[in-house]
């Protein structure tokens, strides 16, 4: 299973999450997509996204000023 | 996660009376945002928020009254004073800085931001009276957005969780 990667870094509020619900948009579903930011408003925004569409946040860490996150859609 | 076609959707419903390029920020980036988000989504422009729909954009801001907002200069945030605010070519200046700063930051432009709520099926409605008033055509606003007055706001408003006035 491959894993798609959106590279918001650099963008800013709403835009990653805008970037992020195309490619969900766009995979089957169960399919995971990765997302890199450097927004830290983005950690609490992809919590409130995934809590509100079912999908699912598997994983959201930060480092190096850049933050990643994992959702597999559900929704 | 398909935004708008599903049944139990959640409803927002904004009236947008600002044209401002600052005021154009807070209702394009929510309605992109809610209908990302699964909402299904209604604006309702009137007033100066209808030159938000024009086809061709050319926003500035208005420094005058606004005691909050700061300019950044010589490597500072100053407040401006009203008198200078009054100058000619201030808003302009103004403007473009605001327009450099939005660049550089990577925010989007109201323009990406139109159109991905026009792509997101978000419900635009501008406010006949309005059209009327300022003496613009159907053809000088962007494809998308139907006709419509108070009756046709209040009956989105009536069936939507969310109601915001901007």
């Amino acid at each position: 299973m491959s894993e798609h990667v959106v590279d918001a870094r650099g963008l800013n509020c709403p835009l990653p999450i805008l970037r992020a619900r195309k490619a969900l948009k766009e995979v089957p579903h169960g399919e995971v997509v990765q997302i890199l930011a450097t927004d830290p408003g983005a950690v609490k925004d992809f919590e409130a996204f995934c809590r509100t569409t079912g999908n699912e946040l598997i994983e959201s860490k930060a480092g190096g000023g850049e933050f990643q996150f994992r959702i597999r859609k559900l929704g | 996660m398909s935004g708008g076609t599903q049944p139990n959707a959640k409803r927002l419903s904004m009236i947008v009376t600002k044209g401002t390029l600052d005021w154009a920020y807070p209702p394009f980036i929510l309605a992109t945002t809610a209908a990302a988000m699964g909402l299904e989504v209604s604006m309702f422009f009137t007033f100066y928020g209808l030159t938000l729909l024009k086809k061709k954009l050319d926003l500035g801001i208005s420094t005058l009254g606004n005691p909050a907002m700061e300019m950044p200069m010589m490597g500072m945030h100053v407040k401006m004073p009203n008198i200078v605010a009054m100058l000619p070519g201030v808003d302009a200046m103004a403007g473009t800085m605001m327009k450099n700063l939005i660049k550089k930051k990577g925010i989007a432009s109201i323009e990406e931001l139109r159109s991905a709520a026009v792509e997101a099926e978000v419900q635009m409605v501008a406010c006949q009276m309005t059209m009327d008033l300022f003496e613009l055509k159907r053809e000088d606003l962007i494809d998308g957005p139907t006709l419509g007055g108070a009756a046709t706001y209040i009956e989105t408003a009536s069936n939507s969780e969310i109601n915001l006035y901007i």
